[in-house]
């Protein structure tokens, strides 16, 4: 069997079928892979990923919702020999931090960006998120997401992005088969050798299954992926 | 030494750079725009690292970043600005991340105006953001003080590992004085910052203020209370004017001492025993001192900036409701004539 990575510390305490262990030992692998453990900080956020510390053996720097670009801005412009990360949800990084992800984009940042979509909030009992689907349920769009209600269209995250000057890697993974989860690694290692070699901000957005909030089971959590979710946001490179 | 004449919002860019902050991040707002104007060339200049925010939000958590790593930082804003830095504050406290946050205060609520004011005085000395705890606060009556107690800021937060606020209002961050560039007058020697990120010691550390397990964040928050508590018995700053045989004791702090200190100087040459107790650290409020010095004073009067804040913590302090109030709200300065006729009328 595959084993798990040394930068990867604990047992996972997600939900079952839940995307962010796949995501975080991606990252954890990625990280050894590269040989950059030592330099490795991420400023992770607010969420069902606010403990990310805890599963990650190199330093993390806690973040308010919303703040982890900010955090990690500062960190890298200090200490540009460090490598920096963000993990962040899509409440985090679409919603009440979408400030500080257009801005930290636009100045160009030499920053890794993970954004984890899983089209909710998770943590807090699975609300609507900027990136929810229309018609898709949560507990506060009931009766699904309605644009004529006023809840809005799902936020296009990557393709806002790809348009700034500032960024230089754009890609949405996917982590509806071994295959896609592959891809995803590719993606993310990318970003991580894009700051390696200052190619200003790098995001990789990932599709992320949450089966408890979508009240489905994790092969069919897969499945709304895959049919539902990635119409929506398609998969690929979007700017390189 | 050489006189420079700067503003206080100068002299605070320039003490931050002597004090050797190498993160600053801030955001437009009156009327701090000297401090981050300033700033913006010497911090290039010095080849330290400047940012101009897209937000207080996102200036104060860059704060908190750079912080992590062990460096000096600083971001500074007015009232409206220090309203949305403080969660970020909370978080610096709860993470035990030391920073210097300069507030020149302005009117309030909302909106305000861009005078003088002294209405931020229960924020700055109450936390103000969420959560069981406090920052240091310093508050200049000088722009040679405002100078002197950013690099005081910069030793105290450190030392603690708590950020530390220097409350300075808008007259003092636009005025203008002759400013000696003297160095820390902080005696105590600065812990190295072992907990600190990035650093090439094989040890992971994480800077954190979250404890979800039961039990966690109460030992935590009474880790936090046994530094309020050594600040509060070691900090304790103030300084007197015209205190013996004192009859009449004025309270006052920042730019309001220096009013009063005015009128201190005419009501004695009327024969009228009047002094000036001024509180330089308003968190830890000088409690002590001013109970030592209270035995021979018959009356007290508090003159602020405002509706009526530092009031509470004298009335605290002296455990009596028989203290008089002198205060004006909204950019109003109570001035030195309305400070004689009220001491006459008492």
């Amino acid at each position: 069997m595959l084993k798990p990575p040394k930068s990867l510390e604990v047992d996972t305490h997600y939900c079952p079928g839940c995307g962010h262990g796949i995501i975080h030992r991606i990252v954890a692998e990625v990280v050894e892979e590269l040989g950059i453990k030592e330099k490795t900080v991420a400023a992770t956020s607010v969420g069902c990923s606010v403990v990310a510390y805890d599963y990650w053996d190199f330093d993390c720097c806690e973040s308010a919702h919303g703040r982890a670009l900010a955090v990690a801005t500062a960190i890298k412009r200090c200490r540009p020999d460090l490598v920096v990360f963000t993990y962040q949800g899509d409440g985090d990084l679409a919603s009440i931090g979408l400030s500080e992800t257009i801005h930290s984009a636009n100045r160009g940042e030499n920053l890794t960006c993970i954004f984890v979509n899983n089209a909710c909030y998770g943590m807090t009992g699975g609300q609507m998120a900027p990136t929810t689907l229309i018609d898709q349920k949560t507990a506060t769009t009931p009766f699904g997401r309605k644009p004529e209600l006023g809840d809005g269209w799902p936020l296009n995250i990557c393709s806002i992005l790809s348009l700034l000057e500032g960024v230089g890697f754009v890609a949405r993974g996917s982590l509806f088969n071994p295959k896609e989860v592959l891809r995803t690694k590719q993606y993310i290692k990318r970003a991580f050798v894009n700051q390696l070699e200052n190619k200003r901000f790098s995001i990789v957005e990932v599709l992320s299954p949450c089966p408890t909030v979508w009240n489905l089971s994790p092969i069919e959590a897969l499945k709304f992926i895959e049919n539902q979710m990635q119409k929506i946001f398609p998969i690929g490179i979007i700017k390189e | 030494m050489k006189k420079i004449l700067l503003t206080g919002n100068e002299a605070m860019a320039e003490a931050a750079i002597l004090a050797g902050c190498y993160f600053y991040a801030g955001y437009p707002i009156t009327p701090q725009n000297e401090l981050i104007n300033s700033l913006a060339r010497r911090m290039r200049e010095e080849n330290r690292v400047f940012i101009q925010a897209e937000s207080e939000l996102a200036a104060i958590n860059m704060v908190m970043g750079a912080s992590s790593l062990g460096f000096r930082v600083m971001t500074s804003s007015s009232s409206p600005g220090i309203s949305l830095k403080q969660e970020g504050i909370s978080y610096m406290a709860g993470c035990q991340l030391p920073a210097v946050i300069i507030n020149a205060v302005r009117g309030g609520p909302g909106l305000g105006n861009i005078a003088s004011s002294q209405s931020d005085y229960f924020q700055a000395t109450r936390g103000g953001g969420h959560g069981d705890y406090f920052t240091v606060v310093l508050a200049p009556y000088s722009v040679q003080e405002a100078f002197n107690f950013v690099i005081l800021a910069f030793d105290l937060a450190d030392y603690y590992r708590n950020p530390v606020i220097v409350l300075a209002d808008a007259i003092i961050a636009q005025m203008a004085e002759p400013v000696i560039f003297l160095k820390s007058s902080f005696n105590k020697k600065i812990p190295p910052k072992n907990w600190a990120l990035g650093r090439k010691d094989g040890i992971k550390k994480i800077v954190k203020s979250f404890f979800l397990k039961e039990g966690d964040l109460e030992k935590h928050n009474n880790i936090l209370k046994k530094k309020w508590d050594r600040i509060r018995k070691n900090e304790q700053r103030y300084d007197t004017y015209r205190l013996d045989d004192a009859e009449y004791l004025i309270i006052s702090y920042g730019s309001q001492a220096r009013i009063s200190q005015e009128a201190v100087d005419i009501l004695r040459d009327k024969n009228i025993k009047v002094g000036l107790f001024r509180p330089i650290s308003l968190w830890p409020f000088p409690e002590r001192f001013l109970k030592n010095i209270s035995k021979k004073v018959k009356k007290f009067l508090v003159v602020e900036q405002s509706l009526g804040q530092m009031v509470e913590d004298v009335k605290l302090a002296l455990q009596t409701d028989d203290i008089y109030f002198l205060g004006k709200a909204g950019g109003g300065i109570p001035k030195v004539s309305e400070i004689i006729n009220f001491i006459k009328k008492i």
